[in-house]
């Protein structure tokens, strides 16, 4: 048996296979970063650099240095005056130059601005450090009821316009799945220069404690069942837009990775379950694909990818609203008889 | 080679000199020497070598005793060596002062003077500490200003070095060692210039060392020991002139020139004025101003004190001064003489009378002068050079006070300046909103951008939360030495509107001054919003007023409170010491390096600020005529008692200065329950009670830091007659049906911290973010509130068993006796404090360990320990830092004989008193708080039939009458902080819980010196940065609680109120019933922590879920089978980091030093779960107090 050929192209860049480790904690240290790599991730993305975070800590940390200092004779502050408190983006930067130095394997860093200076700022800073690619995150929750969905995909459109302007490094986006239009969307998006597309975001998700009344922010572990979202999307939009496809979200299983990239995805992007069972289950994955691939003769990903995307489908309606009918008439015929 | 200048203060100048000189670095924290030490902390944390490119050893001890004994010990094995401290801190050196320089072992101690605590405590600079170390043998060297200080520390550590003696170098505490001045700053050559290296090889050479073995310390006996003390007199007979071939080598080397005493004024003075130390400042002022208007006087400064420079004060005493006045800051009563007068008189008589000075001795005088950093200002040297010229000079006099009781002291002529041409400015601001940071900014930006000079000097409150802070800044052509505080201002900023109400803020100003005021009100409104007095002033001093709403612009550019890069650019704009473009673009540079290493979003937003100021700086149009109908307020209501109006108001005032000595207490007593006539008002938002969500817990009140939210349980006709109507819900209870209940706020004492509405459980069901009590705008609520209040504090208490004094409402309606403190808002220590009193207030002695809680408890001008209805309330007092448990100890020996002694008569005398009575009161168990009230009916049914007792047993009875009282259960409880009792007062703390008395120790642990700023304890948790531990505290904390329960009888209890009410209360009310020794250590939120306080409670939580602070209380019993140690928290349920990323002074080390954050943090929840385990397994521990056996048993 000849081992087929798993790597891929993402980004302009060629990966040794299409298992990329997405943005988790443990992608945040060395430690974490090494684990990944040598469990064979492809490439890792970093966690996320929050601007909002950023400037908030900085805030917090100046007042709270501030609070009861200069008031009272006997004790004019309260901390030692320390010579730099790394409230500023340096912290992140020196992830992404230790990381290059230390990986042999492209390192994405990610990125959430809250403004447009911010957004442009950082990602040229980003970019000195040397990572090879930059995600930005878009990372929003469209809560003001003044803001339209032209006005907001226009501010995105904007964004990736004056960040393309601003770097060389190719840029994906992570979306969230919330457009009305989201094809339109995703090509507009990669028209103003996106080079791919990270399918999709998925953000921490409020919950209400029953004792105290207090809303709590959760983020739970995705399950293999959340990937028919993005899977839709990734055969719907493979081959219409001209960037590369990420897949993110509920990829547990062998299996997943090759449905995404049957869809059209060019990587498979996994956390959730790398922080359950350990990056080793990095080795699991890949090893289901070359079995799978192997066992059904498919020489190289590059073959397999997009052969089951909308394109490629004999009925492309199955991708779209019939999805939904016939799944519907299958629960009825179950319990209604 | 250029001389650098900068604005510093004198703990700086002195700390840059000793971190260079210096191997090994000894240090404790101590006001107001701490920022020395916390200098070298940092300098050393940081890795800055000293001159001979090693980092000194910086290492906090847990005295000035260990200090002193670590630096004995590293000067024995040949190092440099040094420490940094003051006031009771140099006297626990003592001991070590004495071998060291016994020894000939070249040490250096800086000290920042400050006065020892004798009536009072006082932080403030005066001689009294080093006064008391002249026998010590050290050499002793005075400086009198930041310039001075800095050079004579150099010469302190040179000369030391090559006369082997000892040096103490001091300058005054806060006058010298907070100033901030202009100086020339000594650099490493200059330092490496002056020491003699070949004096350290010499040192070092006489180190212990086993290759060259040699014996110090010995014991010697009658035969040697005298002769042996007078062997080292060469070294001090030499000392002089090595001192002053520093001073020329100083001299030669930087162009500044010192000498032992250093003569100035007119050649053929007849009256000079001798002194040391600051006042040198004012008096070389005043002798320059009184020899310009034709005088001839002068003044020696006597720089070198021991060994005593006898030839140098004659040479420079002019042959023609007649009458000499020597000024003493200290005070040694019963003496012939203050120390420096006894010095000068005998030099003199000395040298007179082997024919010096033409065999005239010179007629001396001496007085006192600046106890305790009281004013020292030209007028009062004048006072002293006319006291000079009358024909018999009023000796042993004062100067600066009135001394109405002994008549001491010299008239002062008021008006009398020497002020000069110079800018002066004023700054009133409140202790949170940046101004003395601004004004230290304006002082740096003044003093090192141009060729002017800068001073700055602060005066603080002694409130920790709403305290009003005074900046007095001068800026000048000349050297800067106005050691006084700044009487005629070219500027006057008010940056809190509400001043103008309290205090006279324009007193200081000049005629034609500008008067820039933070005012809500625009320029069109702002003047009908004044009081008639400022208007007044405004008007007849012509005064330039404008006007800015900066605390709304602060807010709108993410300042919050902090309105200093708001109200600095206005300053240079008015002040007009720079160009108005050039002051910016030094703003701008200021707030970038300030800032810069906190974040550009920082930077941002103060940018922002100093951008909108200037534009929004308004110009008032001021009327011809003053116009307001409103006044200044009275400080103190028309009802108080009469030691308030006649004291304590005008301490409120800031007029404590005018006060004659007949106005105070000769022994430092003073009544309690003052606080509550300090209505201070410095809330902007308090908590408002929405009865109809309320469940009664009485939470709010329980936490409530300043006693200031309150709750009541009252019969409905508690209520009749009274004016308002209060506010109330019907009590849920089955024993006390139709009561009501009401939540109070005290609306002029709230701080606004926001403990109570964070601790309350009770939501609308409608909107959950409103509570039962909730935070609302101050003005809004405040006269309803005001009268509500004085309805409510009219109620009278419930009675003390109608709810179980086991439950948070049981104990919550109870008055507490410890309310409206000046802590910080916020504060964990006071609840426990207030919850004390609500428990035992009327029946307990305080002995309080220096500290916040010795500050907010007993700092005048008022004091919160109050007393109930009957006149009962806590007793308290301070003795020192290290004592505390002893001092408790004893007032517990003398209860208990005191109860020994009544119990005697009362059976003495049982036949005339009635043996029921006296068998009643011997006998009764006083158990709770029914019984205790019990025993007080019949103790005053004792003293009735007492008053009757004639004949042979009157004595007796008399006797008994004294001590009656004592046949009421009392207890004694000592409180104090965590660096008392895990550090400096360890050993008493532990000799007094050996000692198996029926002690009480509350501990206050913040896990840090809190009241000297937030210095490593022994409390302080692994990975937590604190000053003193600037990259993060290495090793864990140390547990208290479990080295007391080592001794199997002593009561222990750790506790976290946030976290479990109930059980801080149930550890209070064993602890007192515990007939042995019992410890509470109490967590206690601190702002040192890096927290927002109005969480405090939170935080507590917090702690104990994620067992960084375990609950439990160790109950000794007598069982055999007695499971003592009770885990009262649960098993950790998060994780330690989310409790320590909470918290900056974790959180700021994961920043400033990750890989050091990673490390020590894993250690810590390492320590946490390991403390865990340890505590299982105590659970399960069987132990019983060792006890006699009854014989049946």
């Amino acid at each position: 048996m000849t081992m087929p050929d798993l790597s891929t192209d993402y980004l302009g860049l060629r990966l040794r296979t299409p298992l990329v480790a997405s943005s988790s904690p443990l992608t945040g240290d060395l430690d974490g970063l090494r684990r990944l790599e040598d469990a064979g991730a492809s490439a890792v993305v970093l966690p996320s650099l929050f601007e909002e975070q950023i400037t908030g800590e900085a805030m917090e940390i100046d007042d709270l240095l501030e609070t009861g200092a200069e008031s009272f004779a006997e004790a004019l502050n309260y901390f030692p005056e320390l010579d730099d408190y790394s409230t500023g983006p340096e912290r992140y930067l020196g992830l992404v130059q230790k990381a290059k130095a230390a990986l042999g394997i492209p390192v994405i860093a990610s990125l959430n601005g809250t403004s447009p200076g911010g957004w442009i700022e950082h990602a040229k800073l980003i970019e000195e450090a040397g990572a090879d690619a930059i995600e930005l995150n878009l990372y929003l929750i469209a809560a003001d009821p003044d803001l339209s969905a032209t006005d907001l995909e226009a501010r995105y459109a904007e964004l990736v316009r004056s960040v393309r302007g601003a770097v060389r490094i190719p840029i994906a986006l992570k979306l969230a799945p919330f457009f009305t239009t989201l094809a339109h969307t995703a090509r507009q998006l990669v028209e103003e220069g996106a080079d791919g597309l990270v399918l999709f975001n998925r953000f921490y998700q409020p919950d209400l404690d029953l004792e105290t009344l207090e809303v709590l922010p959760r983020i739970a572990f995705s399950s293999s069942d959340e990937l028919r979202l993005p899977l839709r999307w990734i055969a719907i939009l493979h081959g219409r837009v001209r960037a590369s496809l990420a897949a993110t979200t509920g990829i547990h299983t062998a299996a997943d990775v090759l449905k995404v990239l049957l869809a059209g995805a060019d990587v498979a992007m996994t956390a959730s379950v790398l922080l359950q069972l350990g990056p080793a289950h990095l080795r699991r994955l890949e090893q289901g694909i070359v079995e799978w691939m192997s066992e059904r003769e498919y020489a190289s990903v590059r073959q397999l990818k997009g052969s089951v995307s909308q394109k490629a489908v004999a009925d492309p309606t199955a991708f779209e609203r019939a999805n939904y009918m016939r799944t519907l008439k299958s629960y009825s015929s179950r319990f209604r008889i | 080679m250029a001389t650098k200048w900068a604005c510093i203060d004198g703990n700086e100048a002195v700390a840059r000199v000793a971190h260079k000189l210096s191997e090994v670095i000894a240090i404790y924290p101590i006001t107001p020497a701490s920022t020395m030490g916390e200098l070298a902390d940092v300098w050393s944390a940081k890795g800055l070598a000293n001159l001979w490119g090693g980092v000194p050893e910086v290492i906090e001890m847990q005295s000035e005793a260990g200090a002193a004994g670590a630096m004995h010990g590293a000067l024995q094995k040949g190092a440099l060596a040094t420490t940094f401290t003051a006031s009771q801190g140099l006297l626990l050196m003592l001991p070590n002062m004495f071998k060291i320089a016994g020894e000939l072992l070249p040490g250096v101690i800086h000290v920042a003077a400050r006065a020892v605590a004798t009536h009072a405590l006082s932080i403030f600079g005066d001689h009294s500490d080093v006064m008391a170390t002249r026998t010590t043998g050290f050499a002793l060297l005075a400086s009198g200003s930041v310039q001075e200080a800095q050079d004579l520390a150099l010469v302190a550590h040179a000369a030391a070095l090559r006369s082997r003696v000892p040096f103490l170098h001091f300058f005054d505490g806060f006058r010298t060692s907070h100033e901030m001045n202009k100086i020339a700053l000594l650099e490493a050559e200059d330092l490496a210039a002056l020491i003699d290296e070949s004096s350290i090889l010499a040192h070092r050479e006489r180190r212990l060392t086993p290759d060259r073995p040699v014996l110090r310390g010995s014991a010697q006996n009658p035969d040697v020991f005298f002769q042996a003390r007078e062997a080292a007199n060469p070294f001090y007979a030499a000392l002089p002139e090595i001192v002053q071939g520093t001073m020329d080598a100083l001299a030669a080397r930087v162009g500044r020139r010192y000498h032992l005493v250093d003569y100035s004024g007119s050649p053929d003075a007849e009256r000079v004025i001798a002194l040391m130390g600051s006042g040198a400042g004012a008096a070389r002022e005043t002798v320059a101003a009184l020899n310009a208007r034709g005088g001839r006087v002068g003044l020696l400064e006597i720089r070198l004190h021991r060994p005593f420079p006898s030839a140098a004060l004659l040479a420079a005493l002019p042959e023609s001064a007649t009458h000499v006045a020597v000024l003493d800051r200290t005070k040694e009563p019963g003496s012939a003489g203050e120390p420096l007068y006894q010095d000068v008189v005998t030099a003199l008589a000395e040298g007179v009378a082997v024919g010096a000075r033409g065999g005239r001795m010179p007629r001396v005088i001496g007085g006192r002068y600046g106890l305790g950093s009281k004013e020292f200002t030209p007028a009062m040297v004048q006072a002293v050079f006319e006291a000079l010229r009358e024909a018999e000079p009023r000796q042993h006099f004062t100067v600066g006070i009135v001394d109405d009781v002994s008549g001491t002291s010299l008239p002062v002529d008021g008006e009398f300046s020497t002020e000069s041409d110079g800018v002066s400015a004023v700054f009133f601001g409140l202790g949170s909103d940046g101004t003395v940071g601004a004004a230290r900014s304006s002082t740096k930006i003044i003093g090192e951008h141009t060729d002017l000079n800068a001073q700055a000097y602060f005066v603080y409150d002694s409130k920790k939360s709403g305290a009003v802070t005074v900046s007095h800044l001068r800026f000048g052509p000349e050297p800067i030495q106005s050691t006084y505080l700044i009487h005629r201002a070219d500027f006057v900023a008010c940056h809190h509107f509400g001043f103008l109400e309290k205090f006279d803020v324009l007193e200081k100003a000049k005629e034609g001054a500008a008067f820039l005021l933070n005012s809500p009100f625009g320029p069109d409104a702002v003047w009908d919003e004044l009081p008639r007095e400022v208007q007044e002033q405004i008007i007849d001093k012509k005064l330039r007023f404008r006007v800015i709403d900066a605390n709304r612009l602060a807010r709108e550019v993410g300042m919050g409170s902090r309105i200093n890069t708001v109200m600095q650019p206005c300053f240079f704009a008015l002040a007009g010491v720079l160009p108005r473009e050039r002051a910016i673009a030094a703003i701008v540079d200021s707030i970038e390096r300030s800032y810069g290493k906190r974040g550009p979003a920082v930077v941002r937003r103060n940018l922002a600020a100093v951008d909108r100021a200037l534009e929004e700086m308004r110009e008032v149009r001021v009327p011809a005529k003053a116009s307001s109908k409103r006044r200044l307020r009275p400080l103190v209501p028309p009802d108080a008692p009469d030691f308030v109006q006649r004291l304590t108001a005008c301490l409120m005032a800031g007029e404590g200065d005018r006060l004659p000595v007949s106005a105070l207490p000769p022994d430092g007593t003073f009544p309690t329950g003052t606080a509550r006539y300090e209505k201070r008002a410095i809330a902007r938002e308090i908590p408002i009670w929405d009865s109809s969500i309320c469940i009664d817990c009485g939470k709010c009140a329980m936490v409530c830091p300043h006693a200031a939210i309150r709750m009541k349980v009252y019969p409905p006709e508690a209520l009749a007659g009274a004016p308002e109507t209060l506010p109330s819900k019907e009590f849920r209870s089955h024993d006390l049906p139709g009561y009501r209940l009401t939540i109070q706020v005290a609306p002029d004492d709230c701080t606004g911290c926001g403990v109570c509405v964070d601790t309350c459980p009770a939501k609308s069901k409608e909107e959950v973010r409103h509570k039962s009590i909730n935070m609302e705008p101050t003005d809004r609520h405040q006269e309803r509130e005001r009268r509500h209040f004085e309805t409510f504090l009219a109620i009278p208490e419930l009675d003390r068993g109608a709810i179980p004094v086991g439950t948070v409402k049981g104990v919550q309606v109870r008055d507490p006796l410890f309310e409206f403190s000046g802590a910080c808002a916020g504060c964990g220590e006071t609840p426990y404090l207030k919850l004390l009193t609500q428990l035992f207030g009327d029946r307990i002695v305080v002995a309080n360990a220096t500290g916040c809680s010795s500050i907010y408890g007993g700092n005048l001008p008022t004091t919160p320990w109050s007393s109930n209805r009957e006149g009962r309330g806590p007793a308290w007092a301070n003795s020192l830092f290290e004592d505390n448990a002893e001092f408790g100890l004893g007032m517990l020996l003398a209860l208990e004989r005191h109860m020994d002694e009544s119990r005697r008569l009362l059976q003495r005398l049982a036949p005339e008193i009635g043996e029921e009575l006296a068998r009643a009161i011997l006998d009764a168990s006083q158990a709770d708080d029914a019984a205790i009230s019990a025993q007080r009916e019949r103790v005053a049914e004792l003293a009735r039939r007492l008053a009757g007792i004639r004949g042979e047993d009157a004595d007796a009875a008399r006797r008994l009458s004294g001590l009656a009282d004592d046949l009421v259960r009392k207890s004694i409880w000592i409180v104090g902080g965590d660096g008392w009792a895990y550090d400096i007062g360890a050993g008493g703390l532990d000799h007094v819980l050996a000692s198996s008395r029926n002690v009480n120790v509350l501990v206050l642990d913040t896990q840090v010196y809190s009241n000297t700023g937030g210095q490593a304890s022994k409390a302080t948790p692994r990975a937590a940065v604190a000053k003193f531990a600037a990259g993060g505290k290495s090793v864990p904390r140390k547990d208290l609680g479990m080295i007391a329960s080592a001794y199997g009888n002593v009561y222990v209890a750790q506790v976290a109120m946030g976290a479990d009410d109930r059980q801080t209360l149930n550890a209070l009310l064993e602890a007192d019933a515990w007939e042995g020794p019992s410890l509470v250590i109490a967590y206690s939120t601190c702002i040192a922590h890096g927290i927002d306080m109005a969480k405090s409670m939170s935080h507590q939580r917090d702690a104990v879920r994620s067992g960084f602070w375990p609950l439990y209380r160790y109950h000794p019993g007598l069982d055999p089978h007695e499971y003592p140690f009770h885990l009262d928290s649960r098993r950790p349920s998060i994780p330690l980091s989310e409790f320590t990323h909470s918290e900056a002074r974790f959180a700021v080390l994961e920043r400033s030093n990750p890989e050091q954050a990673r490390r020590l943090l894993a250690l810590a929840q390492a320590d946490a779960n390991e403390r865990w385990r340890f505590y299982e397994q105590m659970a399960q521990v069987e132990r019983t107090v060792p006890h006699e056996r009854p014989e049946n048993e």
